[in-house]
């Protein structure tokens, strides 16, 4: 038997709160399933399994914050013995893993002044003190009907129901309100962690290179005319696969530094700078991407598109990815400088395609051009590879029938 | 183990006896320690068994004799200078802070200064306005030093020889009022640890935090909270500097409740540090406000009904502790 750990999902993350269990004691599981959300400073995230196996016993109670590698749930592997129905607490069970206090969430708004039976401060809001209001989120009990018994009639934890519970069990607790989507507070935090110590400990070097995108375009403009608005190709996709292809030809620039090593990647996992409404960034991880179909990655750029917005993003797409793209489209600039997302060690700027008047053997003629740089990790790789994985990308975009 | 009964007096000069015996560096010295045997009597008798050399009378000049054991300790000794009041180390302060303090720092780390500064702190014996002040608080905020308040028996005759092995200069505010407490003490008793608070009594609906002369006061009232049904729990920092924020915390997010009971003027306090170090920390587990129980901002007054009146004393830490839950 096994235990599904608290995991990783960056390595500034030290801690996460379990929102919600997407599965229940004694059901099949197989690799890749979402088996819970949990929430971290990048919002909450869908955590997968990676092991084939059926649920053992849950040893975390929604909404319990517990540090990165506790243990949040047993599997049963499947030549192990299934696991009874409803299985005695045994000694494990009370080994329960160190246990931080949750993060404070908000609060839930005070109710208009009705006749309560708590005491309100100067400024209109209910008495509450801070230990009250904590527990009050977690138990997802309103303020407004609770009696006070502290300092001036003010509500204290002990008024709130259930503050006296026992050891949490994972069963029979009143159902905790799922914070879903993006903490832009806290998403800005993590942001400002993971680029203050790339800008400290990357060596940067930059490139910059500027691709004819004549024979892309035309391509995708005969590509798009027969396919119906949903299904149309955006030029991102083909920016992407070039890049994914050519990364796979330069190892050094696809990959991870780690404890003071560059570790090359086997497969190239692109990560995919996505801009949030409102500010932020998150760019997960499109697998494999060098070899997935113009329409795959399309589709899977939609879909991770789609769900980043709406605040929804599985734990490996936090932590595969082995380098990143960052495109800034029709409504950016022309060039952009990037910063490396550690501990990867390259980012691929596209700025936005525009026409500019270009020599053509002996003739000035507007191209469709973009500007294309490069940011590399100077410790695991030199410029004149850096300058070939430019260069590669170059000659991929002029034959997009063959991305 | 085998127990005598003694007195924080008698304590405070066990420990200075053993450090002279066991340490030939050590030497005493300041006002009226040798022949008089000090202005409350801690060194009496030392000058007959160690002599003039190492029970060293000193002029009026708390300035100039501080800078003198603090040279001393820069020169490998190891001096233990008796100030007779807080009041009167202001005279020494810039030796303190200017000098004790930053030579560390400032030279790079090529010079300490392992000195040991003692001297009586509080009110309570209608000394008046300048003999009677408790500005530990003071010290406590500068970097550079350890300030200790020795509040027990044991910690009294403990604290000194800890403090003397330690290479940067500490302070030891002995509380005028503990002298003459009397209690038991091991035979076999010696060196305390200087980095940690202590629960002096447990309870789990508010957290009483002191030190020095009000922890005896503050125990009187956690006795009697007891008997209204009010669990409390004293802790005594009895290191002001550092502080021991992880005993603190743990007991604040024990009983979500505290109240801090400080000699010293309320405004710019060390209650001051400790309940913003509560709000900082452990904001969350709170089902209170931090209560404080201080001195009254006035010159400690010499009329005896008055001075009572000034200092913290039982019922107010009561009240206080009370009121943090709603009574």
């Amino acid at each position: 038997m096994g235990l599904f750990k608290m995991p990783s999902l960056g390595s500034d993350m030290e801690d996460g709160t379990l929102v919600e269990w997407l599965v229940a004691e004694g059901q099949p599981m197989k690799r890749g399933d979402i088996i819970a959300v949990v929430e971290t400073q990048k919002g909450a995230i869908e955590i997968e399994i990676f092991e084939a196996g059926t649920i053992g016993r849950l040893l975390l109670q929604e909404g319990e914050t517990v540090p990165v590698g506790a243990p949040m749930a047993e599997i049963v592997g499947l030549d192990d013995e299934p696991v009874p129905a409803a299985a005695p607490p045994s000694a494990s069970a009370s080994a329960a893993p160190a246990q931080k206090a949750p993060r404070p969430g908000p609060v839930a708004p005070p109710a208009k002044p009705t006749p309560s039976p708590h005491a309100e401060g100067p400024s209109g809001r209910i008495l509450a003190s801070p230990a009250a209001r904590r527990l009050a989120t977690e138990k997802n009990v309103d303020l407004a009907g609770l009696k006070g018994s502290g300092p001036g009639g003010a509500i204290v934890s002990a008024d709130v129901p259930g503050a006296a519970e026992a050891a949490p069990g994972p069963k029979g607790q009143p159902r905790q309100q799922a914070r879903r989507g993006l903490d832009m507070g806290e998403m800005r935090k993590a942001i400002a962690a993971a680029m203050a110590r790339s800008k400290r400990e990357i060596p940067h070097y930059y490139l910059q290179h500027t691709i004819d995108l004549e024979a892309a375009t035309s391509w995708l403009a005969a590509a798009n005319a027969e396919r119906a608005p949903t299904e149309r190709l955006l030029l991102a996709a083909l920016l992407l696969k070039a890049s994914a292809l050519a990364l796979k030809q330069y190892p050094e620039l696809n990959g991870h530094y780690i404890e003071g090593e560059y570790r090359p990647a086997k497969a190239v996992h692109l990560g995919v700078g996505i801009a949030i409404r409102g500010g932020g960034l998150i760019a997960p991880a499109i697998r494999d991407a060098d070899t997935l179909s113009i329409d795959t990655l399309m589709a899977a750029l939609r879909d991770a598109t789609q769900r980043m917005r709406a605040g929804r993003v599985r734990s490996s797409e936090l932590t595969d990815s082995t380098a990143t793209v960052s495109s800034l489209g029709e409504r950016g600039v022309e060039g952009l400088w990037g910063v490396i997302y550690p501990p990867q060690v390259a980012l691929i700027g596209f700025g936005k395609a525009v026409l500019r008047p270009a020599v053509i053997e002996d003739r000035v003629e507007p191209r469709m051009q973009v500007q294309v740089s490069l940011a590399a990790d100077h410790r695991a790789s030199d410029g004149h590879r850096g300058a070939l994985l430019l260069n590669a990308i170059d000659k991929l975009l002029q034959t997009p029938e063959t991305l | 183990m085998s127990e005598t009964e003694t007195t924080y007096r008698e304590a405070v000069r066990a420990a200075i006896r053993e450090a002279m015996l066991q340490d030939e560096r050590v030497f005493l010295m300041g006002e009226d320690v040798g022949a008089y045997g000090g202005c409350y009597a801690v060194s009496m008798g030392l000058l007959e068994e160690f002599g003039e050399e190492r029970i060293r009378d000193t002029p009026l000049s708390e300035s100039a004799f501080t800078g003198a054991g603090i040279g001393a300790a820069m020169g490998g000794m190891r001096p233990i200078v008796e100030v007779m009041t807080v009041n009167f180390s202001l005279l020494a302060l810039d030796q303190i802070m200017n000098t004790a303090a930053t030579i560390r720092h400032m030279s790079g780390g090529q010079f300490g200064v392992p000195v040991v500064i003692r001297m009586a702190t509080g009110a309570g014996k209608q000394l008046a306005a300048q003999h009677s002040h408790s500005l530990e608080g003071w010290f406590a905020h500068i970097p550079g030093i350890r300030v200790l308040a020795p509040a027990t028996l044991e910690d009294a005759r403990g604290m000194l020889w800890t403090a003397l092995q330690d290479p940067d200069p500490v302070l030891i505010f002995e509380n005028a009022l503990l002298y003459n407490m009397k209690g038991k003490l091991a035979a076999d008793a010696g060196p305390v640890d200087i980095g940690n608070a202590a629960v002096r009594r447990e309870g789990d609906q508010v957290t009483l935090i002191t030190y020095g002369g009000s922890l005896h006061k503050t125990l009187q009232a956690a006795e009697d909270l007891a008997e209204q049904d009010i669990a409390a729990e004293v802790i005594d920092l009895r290191t002001l500097r550092p502080l021991d924020d992880a005993t603190i915390m743990a007991s604040v997010r024990k009983t979500r409740r505290a109240v801090i009971v400080d000699e010293g003027w309320r405004s710019g306090s060390l209650s001051a540090e400790i309940s913003a170090r509560i709000t900082e920390q452990a904001f969350w587990d709170l089902d209170a406000p931090v209560g404080r129980v201080c001195s009254v901002e006035v010159p400690i007054p010499y009329p005896k009904h008055l001075e009572d009146a000034a200092i913290p004393q039982v019922p107010g830490i009561v009240q206080a502790a009370r009121e943090t839950l709603g009574r």
